[in-house]
């Protein structure tokens, strides 16, 4: 039996949620207050994700905001970042705009400014 | 030239309220911006969390004021950029210089003081040690990295860890930087939980909490700091000084409402939020002129902004229309564990107040009071308050229409 308490991140309230495992198996979760806290908990002991945001550089040497779509594994955060430096993009973009398409497993990098 | 209403600031505030005003009858609005143009400091806050109490997903800073820009362009609502309001007036006369119109004067019916807040600096804090390039404050760095593109420093020391040193803690260190420690000089930091989750944590960015900088070294670039422990009064004690090598200093300590603007009014200001005393639809001392945002108080989260700018914007429109109701003279007063509560004055009894405010220290298991003149009429138990999060109650208009002189809160 472990016990694991974590601080979830996916709102400002911060919940402290208990996770009690028995090997690999979740066998209890307790004091989150909404159902995203709890999906929350489930992930982080078993594989922490977060939704990457930093900036690419575009060719007029300007940068444009970007983030991921979806929550990436925290374990992958600094390998992403030296991807996303590469990536020189050209021309007007705007929010929604793929930017890199599945730059890991099927989650893209996408624009979050007009620029 | 002449406008219903002028709207100071185009940050988050200053779009919301300009969005309701409209969406009130009042057509005739113009919004002064500073910058090159919409959304305020949002611009640079690329990191995600904006939104879920209003939009229910997490959406990041400039996507937020996106939603807001929209609404302002669909609307056809006027709007200057690059134009810096010099002086407001008690008569409500706005003076703008822009390099588009050069200096303008503007009549306006009502006007909105949606400026935002500034940022203290190293020189609010009397910080020993020379005076070398690789100081900024937080939010300096923050638009040097995520809005001109700039690097800021590789090796970071972080004095203060509210959110936006938090939020540069693990910036920078996804930009290659290593920061090698967040002090804080309270034994709790002002920062929300999560941020030292995902932002200290995550990165095994250490948190010294009850510490300070005692000096900066460094001729031509700060090439360390000293930290040192403080006492319970938070002077630093002697011998607990420990050197860090590092090129670059962030301040996040703090932000002041910037006010020069309301004061040169003559708005009254408060000395515990620094921004106006307003009633419940936050029209200050002068009849027609609101204010809203962080202007106003200091809020924890952009969607606040938004709801208070919105009430700001629609009781600017019914002042213009001439329907404000102003039917009692309600004092707002708070308890000493209580550091402010926004509005200060209630006028209208008919419908229900939702009141911000603060406690002063952290405090666990006490009772929330409400009493309408001096009699208790409402309590409600709170496991723990925060200074770094701000509460609200929502008055009740039964509370309000039995009350004549005061309303009070008080954590005991």
């Amino acid at each position: 039996m472990t016990e694991k308490t974590i601080t979830c991140i996916e709102c400002p309230k911060g919940c402290l949620i208990t996770v009690r495992q028995d090997g690999s198996e979740i066998t209890e979760i307790s004091g989150f207050s909404c159902p995203r806290g709890k999906t929350y908990a489930e992930n982080e002991v078993v594989c922490p994700r977060r939704v990457l945001t930093t900036t690419v550089r575009k060719s007029d040497g300007s940068v444009v905001p970007v983030k991921t779509d979806k929550p990436v594994k925290k374990s992958e955060l600094f390998d992403l970042m030296a991807k996303i430096n590469k990536i020189v993009v050209d021309g007007k973009v705007s929010i929604n705009d793929i930017i890199c398409k599945n730059i890991t497993e099927d989650i893209n990098l996408i624009a979050t400014d007009n620029k | 030239m002449k406008r219903d209403l002028v709207i100071i600031g185009g940050g988050p505030a200053g779009l919301a309220a300009a969005v309701a005003a409209y969406d009130s009858g009042v057509k005739d609005v113009l919004i002064v911006e500073r910058e090159e143009r919409l959304g305020g400091i949002l611009l640079q806050c690329i990191h995600n969390g904006f939104g879920l109490t209003r939009f229910k997903e997490s959406l990041t800073g400039p996507e937020y004021a996106d939603r807001f820009v929209k609404e302002v362009v669909k609307r056809n609502i006027e709007y200057m950029t690059n134009a810096t309001v010099l002086n407001v007036s008690k008569d409500k006369e706005v003076t703008i210089v822009s390099p588009e119109t050069g200096i303008i004067t503007v009549n306006a019916k009502a006007i909105i003081l949606a400026m935002g807040c500034r940022e203290r600096s190293r020189g609010a804090l009397n910080i020993p040690g020379s005076r070398p390039a690789g100081i900024f404050s937080a939010g300096t760095a923050q638009k040097f990295i995520n809005v001109k593109g700039y690097s800021v420093g590789k090796n970071v020391v972080i004095l203060g860890s509210g959110d936006i040193g938090l939020i540069m803690a693990r910036r920078m260190t996804l930009e290659g930087a290593s920061v090698k420690a967040v002090c804080e000089i309270m034994p709790y930091s002002s920062g929300l939980n999560r941020n030292i989750e995902q932002c200290l944590n995550d990165f095994n960015i250490p948190l010294y909490l009850n510490h300070t900088i005692t000096n900066i070294d460094g001729n031509k670039r700060v090439t360390g700091v000293t930290i040192s422990k403080v006492d319970e009064n938070r002077k630093p004690i002697k011998g607990t000084e420990m050197h860090i090598d590092c090129d670059t200093i962030l301040f996040s300590v703090g932000l002041i409402p910037e006010n020069e603007l309301s004061k040169n009014a003559g708005v009254e200001i408060s000395p515990s939020t620094k921004g106006a005393i307003t009633d419940q639809n936050r029209m200050t001392n002068i009849d027609g002129i609101f204010a809203c945002g962080n202007v106003l108080h200091v809020h924890d989260l952009v969607d606040f902004v938004s709801e208070e700018a919105e009430l700001a914007g629609k009781a600017a429109a019914e002042y213009i229309a001439g329907k404000v109701v102003k039917n009692k003279n309600i004092a707002v007063k708070n308890g000493d564990i209580i550091s402010y509560i926004v509005p200060q004055k209630i006028t209208d009894g008919n419908a229900n107040v939702k009141l911000f405010f603060r406690v002063k220290n952290v405090v666990r298991d006490r009772r929330l009071k409400v009493l309408a003149d001096g009699k208790e009429v409402f309590a409600v138990k709170k496991a723990i308050l925060t200074p770094g999060e701000m509460q609200t109650y929502v008055l009740r208009k039964e509370t309000l229409q039995n009350a004549e002189n005061t309303i009070e809160l008080k954590v005991e």
